[in-house]
């Protein structure tokens, strides 16, 4: 049995879900600017955060991306152990980047991490980035999460010795201080506790696709109030929106490890997600 | 304070602007990235001639995403880069030329002496690159296309870009700097 998507239906909705990502922002994620202004009393970050609220109105209406760093193409897929497209899901994801690079238009950002050649359409050797898990069902999701450079360079990754739990905190502050301005703040901070080395680093950027309207709790909440008392403001000119909010995800580790991993994103926390098969 | 500026720019159209002060630029722009920045100072070296003017000049950290339409380029968006990666190559740019103004984002580490009594930095908010490209009305010109389209230096014709905020002014004054400082002493507290 297969389930019933044919393979261009499935490239173009892949592409529609790309140009969505690329030019407008989850509610969410727009409400926490919103927030942020409205609450703003410095005067450079309160005309700083009606800059982005404008530039987010400008590529919603004319279909554009909001920033010219349109990222390097992340996917995270949930895919149901009874769904069957019966056609190479990779291989049509990578047509759809291709396609989506050619026509919405996306800055091609893939490069050979040596010789620094540009593939020209995004794709390369691991690009698109796709992490998939298997969930029950007969559907598929798959959310698209284009991340920039500005805010990736900025995020850190630290193998902690297990008794040094209440280090981690002064790790993120720093790690946002080291940061500043750079990774274009109001932030989104995603934080991956536990795990291993590699999984660390997954869960902080998991993390990161979080709704930013959900309540803050224990560590989220304490990292959260420490980073904005730092006073780094809006693109590190000042003012009380260093971060819209922090996520902690956490996962088993080794009993003699721990590992730590920070993974920064800019005001514009760009995801979407598409729904395929089931029974709708 | 809030200043409209025309390019090219004077020393007395920066001597008057205080960091923190609100800039809006109109007239011509020139992007320059990493990879620019490395070969206007290797042709400098090899006293090689510029196939563009820095006089007056103002400088964009941007890498933008332009279209090769029939109708010629289109700038599609155009948001600041990340200063901080041009911080080493600036000083020696700036020794070499008169280059009035640096727009980018994020600020940039030790070059508030390069710029003082010459030039100022100007911080566009970072990622507001639909809005930009709303105000850039015309490519005039692109050089070293070979270096690939963000790195390439793109002429560009803007009207009231901006908002733009002093972040480093002509006397050193420099924000962040100060910002930066002040998180570390409040990192330090806690």
């Amino acid at each position: 049995m297969s389930t019933k998507i044919s393979r261009e239906s499935f490239i173009r909705s892949i592409a529609d879900l790309l140009r969505k990502t690329e030019t407008e922002l989850p509610d969410d994620v727009v409400n926490a600017i919103r927030n942020a202004e409205a609450a703003e009393e410095n005067k450079v970050a309160k005309f700083q955060l009606r800059a982005i609220l404008k530039n987010l109105e400008i590529a919603k209406k004319h279909r554009v991306p909001m920033c010219q760093d349109t990222g390097i193409m992340i996917f995270f897929a949930e895919i149901g152990s009874e769904f069957h497209p019966g056609f190479d899901l990779e291989a049509a994801i990578r047509e759809a980047v291709v396609l989506a690079t050619a026509e919405i238009p996306l800055r091609p950002n893939a490069v050979d991490p040596l010789t620094r050649k540009n593939s020209g359409n995004n794709t390369g050797v691991g690009i698109p980035d796709i992490h998939w898990k298997i969930v029950p069902g007969s559907q598929l999701k798959i959310t698209a999460a284009p991340k920039g450079a500005g805010s990736e360079n900025m995020s850190s990754l630290h193998m902690f010795n297990p008794t040094e739990t209440g280090s981690i905190k002064n790790f993120v502050l720093e790690t946002i201080v080291n940061a500043g301005g750079m990774p274009c703040p109001p932030l989104t901070i995603g934080i991956g506790i536990g795990g291993s080395f590699d999984a660390a680093a997954r869960l902080a950027k998991e993390s990161l696709l979080e709704p930013l309207d959900a309540p803050m709790e224990g560590l989220e909440r304490e990292i959260f109030e420490s980073v904005n008392a730092l006073g780094i403001g809006c693109m590190g000119l000042g003012g009380s929106t260093t971060a819209l909010a922090v996520r902690v995800k956490t996962a088993h580790c080794h009993t003699a490890s721990l590992p730590v991993a920070v993974n920064i994103q800019c005001w514009a926390n760009r995801h979407a997600s598409v729904m395929f098969g089931g029974d709708e | 304070m809030e200043y409209h500026l025309k390019t090219p720019l004077k020393k007395e159209d920066i001597e008057k602007l205080n960091a923190g002060d609100i800039v809006y630029i109109s007239g011509e722009i020139l992007t320059a990235r990493d990879e620019a920045h490395a070969r206007i100072l290797e042709m400098g070296e090899k006293k090689e001639a510029l196939p563009f003017s820095l006089e007056g000049a103002v400088i964009y950290h941007c890498g933008p995403l332009i279209q090769q339409t029939e109708n010629g380029w289109k700038v599609v968006s155009a948001g600041p880069t990340t200063s901080g990666r041009m911080s080493k190559m600036t000083p020696p740019l700036l020794k070499a030329h008169n280059v009035r103004a640096i727009i980018g984002k994020g600020g940039m580490k030790g070059v508030a002496d390069a710029l003082k009594n010459g030039s100022v930095y100007l911080a566009y908010t970072g990622g507001c690159a639909a809005l930009a490209a709303e105000l850039i009305k015309e490519v005039k010109a692109v050089h070293w296309l070979d270096l690939g389209m963000p790195e390439a230096v793109w002429v560009l014709r803007v009207e009231e870009f901006g908002p733009l905020i002093v972040g480093i002014d002509i006397k050193g004054k420099d924000i962040f700097a100060e910002v930066r400082e002040k998180a570390q002493k409040q990192l330090e507290k806690q």
